[in-house]
């Protein structure tokens, strides 16, 4: 993987390098240089399959990180590319045209974290959530809780018992 | 509303132009009924029994409870045995069983196929996502109490239940219906109006007659 990424390097301005194991590594890139690494990597170096394109929220920086997985069949090598987004109107281009089945990854994206994908195919439809009236259920501001109790009917009587203590005191009650 | 949904004009084979309307021409617009019981209190018993002998289950899974019906379906439990069958269409079943956790956009799915359902008709709840929420307590799209939606004879507890379980619930459930205590589709109609406003609360995106079957 270093071997790629050093091949990579004389052509792309990249991150740093992380590497999980020795067949999958991840890469930091830019926006502007994401679409024609794609390419690259899907044309040249054989990372012909997406596998998946996902998000995730780092609330506290203030960013979205996309992550576009691709995999290479024959050497049986994955590799991620991860792209930082500004979190206010987040908006990223889309790559419908390079794998047709990201539009379907875009339009997850734009609902459930609101991330908008400009001219990607049907990205406004409703893709699993049906009348949704708050802000998108992935993005960690969204309490979830305070969202399940003021929405739905709740039957009073649940209890929580958290698992470790619970199992203790059913197992060992002699030791409390 | 849907575009299906909105007043428009068709052209038929035959060259002919007419205005449908789906929300009246497809649809039944009244309101469910209370079916009173027969006229004698013999011959209802006799009507519960054949009713309880005969239950057919709705072939739709809400949740991944529907995956502990399949064995039911199958040698190894054999609810054939029991009187026990899946029907494929609501209009041949009596028995709906919700299967586990519902979410908002299944729940408009499951009360279309219940009021399609001929009376009598049952609503049994499996798990114990549709008892309280079950793992799904904190989820911002599954309902946390079936009986506020749709009206429930029996639940079955467990996480998943066994096909065992399933099989002891509906011997209970046979209980019910012969003493004549199985009545939810006459509550159903009886408390039309709070129903369909827990209904309406939970889905946002309401596109379809308040009644339809």
């Amino acid at each position: 993987m270093l071997e790629l990424y050093n091949q990579l390097k004389q052509r792309f301005e990249l991150g740093e390098l992380t590497e999980q194991r020795s067949d999958i590594a991840f890469i930091t890139t830019d926006r502007k240089q994401l679409r024609s690494l794609l390419l690259h990597l899907r044309d040249k170096e054989g990372f012909t399959h997406l596998v998946l394109l996902t998000a995730v929220d780092w609330i506290e920086d203030n960013i979205f990180q996309l992550t576009y997985l691709l995999n290479n069949r024959a050497e049986a090598k994955d590799i991620g590319l991860r792209v930082m987004l500004d979190r206010d109107n987040a908006s990223m281009e889309s790559i419908h045209d390079i794998w047709p089945t990201a539009a379907t990854y875009q339009r997850e994206l734009r609902e459930m974290f609101g991330i908008d994908f400009p001219d990607s195919p049907g990205v406004n439809d409703d893709f699993i959530l049906e009348g949704w009236n708050d802000i998108p259920p992935y993005r960690r501001d969204f309490d979830t809780l305070k969202y399940a109790e003021e929405s739905f009917a709740q039957r009073p009587g649940r209890k929580t018992h958290d698992p470790a203590q619970y199992m203790k005191q059913q197992l060992y009650p002699e030791k409390d | 509303m849907k575009e299906e949904l909105q007043k428009r004009i068709v052209k038929g084979p035959d060259g002919i132009e007419f205005e449908v309307e789906p929300m009246r021409d497809y649809f039944c617009e009244a309101p469910p009924t209370v079916m009173p019981a027969a006229y004698s209190k013999i011959v209802e018993n006799l009507f519960n029994w054949a009713r309880s002998e005969s239950i057919w289950i709705l072939g739709f899974g809400t949740g991944c409870g529907a995956i502990e019906m399949r064995p039911l379906m199958t040698p190894r439990f054999d609810a054939y045995r029991y009187g026990v069958q899946w029907r494929p269409t609501p209009r041949q079943a009596n028995l709906f069983v919700i299967s586990g956790y519902l979410s908002t956009k299944t729940l408009k799915r499951a009360i279309r196929a219940y009021e399609q359902m001929q009376n009598p008709k049952y609503v049994v709840g499996l798990g114990s996502c549709t008892i309280n929420g079950g793992m799904y307590w904190d989820s911002y799209n599954t309902i946390k109490r079936l009986d506020q939606y749709l009206p429930v004879d029996l639940y079955i507890t467990g996480c998943m239940p066994r096909p065992e379980a399933l099989l002891q619930g509906f011997e209970d459930l046979k209980k019910v219906i012969k003493a004549g205590k199985a009545e939810g589709a006459n509550d159903y109609a009886e408390n039309f109006e709070w129903y369909k406003a827990n209904q309406k609360q939970v889905i946002h995106d309401w596109d379809m007659p308040d009644y339809n079957w």
